[in-house]
C-alpha cells in the first residue's frame, strides 16, 4: 500500500521536473535540438544507474526504490515524447537529425547508466 | 509523408505569458497517474518487469513489461497528438500537458530502458541487450506511427489533404 503512495509521489515530482527542464531549455538553449527531453532522459539514466547500484549495495531500501527509482526516475524520463519528437523530425524531412537524436540518446543514456553505477560503487 | 505537422508552430502553454502553476500542477497529477499505471503493469507481469530478476539458469529475464509499457505509451501518444490537433481543437489547453507530458510521459520510461540494457550486458547477455535496445526503438517508433495513422483513419476516413491544411497552426 505504501509503495503505491511512494510511486505516486515520485511520479508527481518526476513529470513536472521534466516539464520544467523543457521550459528552461527552450528559453536558454538552441531550438534546433530537443534539449528538454534529452536532458531529462540523460539525468534520469544517470540517477537510476546510481540508485540501482546503491540498492544492490543495500544503501537504498524499498522506500527509496519506489519513490526515487520507479516513481521519480521513471516519470522524469520518457519514451513517448521522445518518439513524438523523432516523428516530428522525420516529418520535417530531417531524417538524419532524427537518427542522430536516437543514437545520441541511446548511446549516451547507456553510458550514463554505467557511469551512475560506477559512481555508486566508488562510494559504497 | 507529413505525419504530425510542423515541429513547434502550435502554441505551447509555456510560450504563453502567465503563471506556470496550473500547467505544472496538471503535469504532476498526470505524472502520478502514469507512474502508478506503469507500477501496476510491473506488479502484474513481475518476471518481465526487471532485467535483474534472474531465471533459474542465472539468465536475466527479458524486460518485456518495460518494452510493452513504452510501446503502448508511444502508440497512445500518436493517438493523442492527432486527436487534439485535428479533431478536438477546442479542448482545454491543459489537456495536452496533462495527458501527454503527464500521464504518457510518466507512464513510459527511458531510465529503466537504459538500466535494463546495462544489466543485461553486465550479466553476460550482450546479444539480448542489443536485441532489447533495437527492438524497443523500432517498436516505439512503429507504435507512434501506428497510433497516428489509425487515429487519422478513424477521424477522417483516411483523407490526407483536409488535415494538412489544418496542420501547422
Amino acid at each position: 500500500m505504501s509503495e503505491w503512495l511512494l510511486v505516486l509521489a515520485g511520479g508527481a515530482l518526476g513529470a513536472p521536473t521534466r516539464y520544467l527542464i523543457g521550459v528552461a531549455s527552450r528559453a536558454r538553449l538552441p531550438s534546433s535540438f530537443h534539449w528538454g527531453t534529452f536532458l531529462a532522459n540523460m539525468a534520469a539514466a544517470l540517477l537510476l544507474g546510481f540508485l540501482v547500484a546503491a540498492g544492490t549495495e543495500g544503501a537504498l531500501g524499498t522506500t527509496g526504490e519506489a519513490l526515487l527509482s520507479t516513481g521519480f526516475c521513471g516519470a522524469l524520463s520518457t519514451w513517448s515524447t521522445f518518439s513524438k519528437e523523432m516523428l516530428a523530425l522525420t516529418d520535417a524531412r530531417r531524417v538524419a537529425g532524427a537518427g542522430g537524436y536516437l543514437l545520441a540518446t541511446i548511446a549516451l543514456g547507456l553510458g550514463l547508466s554505467f557511469a551512475g553505477g560506477a559512481l555508486a560503487q566508488a562510494i559504497w | 509523408m507529413q505525419l504530425l505537422g510542423g515541429t513547434h508552430r502550435h502554441p505551447h502553454p509555456d510560450h504563453s505569458p502567465g503563471s506556470q502553476i496550473p500547467v505544472v500542477t496538471v503535469v504532476a497529477l498526470g505524472g502520478a497517474v502514469g507512474a502508478l499505471l506503469r507500477y501496476s503493469a510491473s506488479r502484474i507481469w513481475r518476471n518481465g518487469s526487471d532485467a535483474s530478476l534472474l531465471w533459474h539458469q542465472g539468465m536475466a529475464a527479458f524486460p518485456w513489461t518495460t518494452l510493452l509499457v513504452n510501446v503502448v505509451g508511444c502508440f497512445l501518444m500518436g493517438v493523442l497528438a492527432v486527436a487534439l490537433k485535428e479533431r478536438f481543437t477546442g479542448a482545454p489547453r491543459l489537456l495536452n500537458p496533462m495527458l501527454g507530458t503527464g500521464v504518457l510521459g510518466g507512464f513510459t520510461t527511458f531510465s529503466s530502458y537504459s538500466d535494463d540494457t546495462r544489466r543485461l550486458i553486465e550479466n553476460g547477455q550482450p546479444l539480448t541487450a542489443v536485441g532489447y535496445l533495437l527492438l524497443t526503438a523500432a517498436a516505439c517508433m512503429a507504435g507512434i506511427v501506428l497510433g497516428v495513422a489509425l487515429t487519422r483513419l478513424a477521424l477522417t476516413g483516411g483523407g490526407t489533404e483536409a488535415h494538412r491544411e489544418g496542420g501547422g497552426r
